[in-house]
């Protein structure tokens, strides 16, 4: 039998050669591990506030019970999940490979990143069972409501801080690992777009995560001592809270996009069987992306009462910033020209994240125009875009890379019939899950409402049918990996064809990678 | 879609759609380009692919024309919102009091109501606040949303321009009461709305011997949380309280007390202090939000929840 990472033996036995491990993949697999059962935790959330508005009224739970849920889910679906997603996970265990270094450039600092996830993942978990029960006030913390509260909103916000250093730390130690560890010869316009991507965000990760730390302490100082950072009585300001929070919030948004954008760069030229279109022009807007959405916070506090000139300029650079993605899906397309194209699963899924990732930032367009923010804020329209950006876009993205470096990661190929069939009940579920609340966001329905008028009732319930839909898919497509671990084929090095680093070693690769690490003479799609 | 219930509507719904018609063009033209592709060249009809690196002048179109038409929606989302930003100068001013979870109209003569009375057809703007925590004050068929920020007064103005009843959503999270912050806008014929409001001037007059508890009871919110008839709420029922005796938790710990009038008092201004056995602690404190002069009739008014008392006249 060959040896792989997995096979040899460590310092460690058990569970301990896992969560004492210094190795990247063995860490980038431990946030897999950990942030799968989170997103089921989420979906599982999900799905009972979805239940709970089948119907107007009381269906199942109480209002407070429903607004618990509503916090709980965008916390664990936001800071537990997609903040560390794609590089805490994959990221972890593909950007050594791809830029042919043995680890990352801090191997200890990259476990000790995990400890603080999983610590903050823990304390943010009991926050549900102790002090004054689950926290209520939405994943935003918004002042004076989560100041007021009696929930135990302090420990959750503890949790959220912990979790942020793990964040900031991961960021540092990649784009440490990108300017030192290039193999010989990987120029900066070698590197697989994927490791462009996942150095752009370790920026953001690095330079906007401090702010929400220093915001979070600030909400915990007021609720402890009532200094009056946010209460107007004293003098302070509850708008702050709001600016500070998104100074932070928007560019996190890039944190989780920017790396399933690398995603998707890395799989078209695979399946299309040539090099990418444009590379350059995507690489520079992963940059732009990262550099001007921390201009845009803005956009988020359209209605606060911020002065009128200040909306104009947050409403003016936030149409600026859309541009850059556009430039990408224009790019992505036009790989596909001439192309010699595979369908494989990863393929569909990426074509699914163009379309639902079309529609999310189109409709962003609404949201920052300013006449027609106004009437779509803070109702089922957001719910409906936040949605198709982060999990038609981020985790389609996800699910797409996972079965791309899924031979890669075990050694075995998944089942592809099954895998595709989960691809389409995940589709269909999805938009019929959220593309009514478009239509009910722009009938008015207020998002975070527990109860609503009975005309809007139609629409929710298509919604939950959707929900339905969705989880039935997302519970096969993970059966199916699974069982793939042990049943199915090997898949031998590169069951792709990729012409990336992290396809001329093993599957699984060795511990320390590659058995002599390879010289770099060409850009990173080079075919034929 | 609703059309033209006040002045603002038209022009929101037409950047609307200037917007959709845009993306309507670039989703189709995205996705309808990326499934050609996939068919035309898929692996077994074109089995060699050709290697093609980029394009400058491509890049440069589909960075310039983008930029153009988002600097375009840009400009027609701003212009229209400086309409709505406007406010003619002989719009009529009423003042909105947002709290959990109740909203509160007054109007200039001082006359109050608990739903949005408005006459047709003229400029109405409304100055929003809010007694605790952040609120938005939303009418969607008007196109207008507001937040309701603590210490702060934000405005918006419309022009009504049909007659009807309009929902009014509260949509800034606010708590366990957040879905129920709902009421109505009345937009009235002219006559009727000023029989409404020199009749409710009346009313309100100033002169009137302090505030009146009972109002204060359903107009701060408390009838929200509280039943006075001896049903369970989020809140325990406050028919009887006073005199009576319970269990409370102080620091954790239960004690029997008897709520005398000190009790009550605490109740209001430090709810936390003793928390009612098997309710949880949200209820929200009232200092600092209602005027000693309120907490003592609200207390008062408390006291005449008697037991006994089956019907109360008002
Ligand atoms: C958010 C819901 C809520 C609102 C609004 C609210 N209360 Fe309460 N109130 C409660 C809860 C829950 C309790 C029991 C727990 C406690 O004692 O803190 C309570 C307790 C009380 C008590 C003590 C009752 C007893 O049986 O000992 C009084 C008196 C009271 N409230 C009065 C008011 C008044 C007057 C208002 C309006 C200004 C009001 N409440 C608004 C939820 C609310
Ligand atoms: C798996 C299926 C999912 C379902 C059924 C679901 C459903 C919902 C529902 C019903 C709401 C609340 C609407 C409201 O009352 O305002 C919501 C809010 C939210 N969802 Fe999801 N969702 C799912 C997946 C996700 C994913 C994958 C993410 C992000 C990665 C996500 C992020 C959020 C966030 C941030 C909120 C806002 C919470 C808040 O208002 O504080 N959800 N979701
Ligand atoms: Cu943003
Ligand atoms: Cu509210």
């Amino acid at each position: 039998m060959e040896t792989n990472f997995y096979n040899t033996p460590g310092k460690h036995k058990g569970i301990l050669a896992w969560v004492l491990s210094t190795d990247h993949k063995r860490i980038g697999l431990l946030y897999l591990s950990c942030m799968t059962a989170f997103f089921l935790t989420g979906m599982t959330l999900g799905l009972l506030m979805r239940l709970e508005l089948i119907a107007p009224g009381r269906t199942l739970m109480a209002a407070s019970t429903y607004n618990a849920l509503f916090t709980l889910h965008g916390v664990i679906m936001i800071f537990l999940f997609i903040i560390p997603g794609i590089p805490a996970a994959l990221g972890n265990f593909m950007l050594p490979l791809q830029i042919g270094a043995q680890d990352v450039s801090f191997p200890r600092l990259n476990l000790m990143s995990w400890w603080f996830y999983i610590i903050g993942a823990a304390v943010a978990i009991t926050s549900l069972f102790t002090g004054g029960g689950a926290p209520d006030t939405g994943w935003t913390f918004y002042v004076p409501y989560s100041i007021r509260t009696g929930t135990n909103v302090s420990l959750a916000v503890f949790g959220v801080f912990l979790m942020g250093i793990s964040s900031t730390l991961t960021g540092l130690n990649f784009v440490t690992t990108i300017h030192r560890l290039r193999a010989p010869g990987m120029s900066w316009f070698r590197m697989p777009l994927f490791v462009w991507s996942i150095y752009a965000t370790g920026w953001v990760q690095l330079l906007a995560t401090p702010v929400i730390a220093i915001t979070l302490l600030m909400l915990m100082a007021e609720r402890f001592f009532g200094i009056g950072f946010f209460d107007p009585a004293k003098g302070g300001d509850p708008i702050l809270f709001e600016h500070l929070f998104w100074i932070y919030s928007h560019p996190a948004v890039y944190i989780m996009i920017l790396p399933a954008m690398g995603a998707v760069s890395e799989i078209i030229p695979v399946f299309a069987r040539r090099t990418i279109f444009g590379y350059k022009a995507i690489a520079f807007s992963s940059l732009g992306i990262a550099l001007f959405g921390y201009l845009v916070w803005g956009h988020h506090m359209f209605t606060s009462g911020m002065s009128d000139e200040a909306r104009m300029i947050f409403s003016l650079l936030t149409f600026l910033v859309a541009v850059p993605s556009g430039i990408k899906v224009f790019n992505w397309v036009a790989s596909l020209y001439k192309g010699s194209i595979r369908l494989d699963t990863p393929f569909l899924y990426i074509m699914a994240f163009i379309f639902l990732f079309s529609i999310g930032g189109l409709t962003g367009l609404v949201q920052g125009a300013l006449a027609t923010n106004v009437h779509v804020h803070g109702t089922y329209f957001i719910v409906a875009h936040f949605h198709y950006v982060m999990f038609g876009g981020t985790v389609f993205a996800f699910i797409a890379a996972l079965h791309y470096w899924f031979p890669k990661m075990s050694g075995r190929m998944y089942h592809e019939g099954r895998a595709r069939i989960a691809a389409l009940a995940l589709f269909i579920g999805f938009n019929t899950l959220y593309f009514p609340m478009f239509v009910l966001g722009w009938q008015g329905m207020p998002r975070r409402y527990y109860d609503y008028l009975p005309h809007y009732q139609p629409l929710h319930v298509v919604s939950t049918v959707g929900s339905w839909i969705l989880a039935t898919g997302i519970l096969l497509m993970l059966y199916n990996l699974f069982r793939s671990l042990r049943t199915g084929e090997k898949a031998g090095d590169n069951p792709w064809g990729g012409t990336t680093l992290e396809w001329k070693t093993s599957s699984p690769p060795p511990v320390e990678n590659f058995e002599k690490i390879p010289e770099v003479t060409t850009g990173p799609y080079h075919y034929q | 879609m609703v059309h033209g219930w006040t002045n603002l509507s038209s022009s929101v719904d037409s950047v609307f759609l200037f917007i959709m018609g845009i993306s309507l063009v670039l989703l189709v033209g995205v996705t309808g380009a990326m499934v050609y592709f996939a068919v035309r060249y898929r692996r077994s009809r074109h089995p060699r692919a050709e290697n093609i690196e980029g394009n400058l002048p491509l890049e440069i179109v589909w960075t310039v024309v983008p930029t153009l038409l988002v600097l375009a929606i840009f400009w027609v989302g701003w212009k229209s919102f400086v309409y709505m930003r406007t406010v003619p100068q002989d719009a009529m001013l009423v003042k909105v009091t947002a709290r959990m979870w109740s909203w509160h109209f007054t109007y200039e003569n001082g006359a109050t109501s608990e739903v949005l009375k408005i006459p047709v057809n003229r400029p109405v703007k409304l100055a929003i606040t809010s007694a605790d925590v952040l609120h938005s004050l939303s009418i969607p068929a008007f196109r207008v949303k507001e937040d309701a920020v603590p210490g702060r007064e934000n405005y918006l103005w419309f022009q009504p321009e049909v007659t009807g009843s309009y929902d009014l959503f509260c949509t800034e999270y606010c708590g366990m009461g957040h879905s129920a912050m709902i009421t109505k806008v009345e937009v009235m014929a002219e006559k009727d709305f000023n029989a409404w409001y020199l009749e409710a001037t009346g009313k309100s007059a100033p002169g009137k011997a302090g505030p009146d508890g009972a109002k204060l009871f359903a107009e701060k919110g408390c009838s929200a949380c509280h039943s006075i008839d001896g049903s369970p709420k989020v809140g325990p029922t406050l028919k009887g309280v006073f005199g009576h005796r319970m269990t409370v938790l102080t620091n954790g710990k239960e004690r029997e007390i008897t709520a005398d009038e000190a009790y009550l008092r605490r109740s209001l201004l430090d709810p936390a202090a003793d928390v009612v056995k098997g309710f949880p602690p949200i209820m929200p404190s009232q200092k600092g939000v209602l005027t000693d002069a309120e907490i003592d009739a609200l207390v008062e008014y408390l006291k005449t929840l008697r037991e006994h008392e089956h019907e109360r006249e008002h």
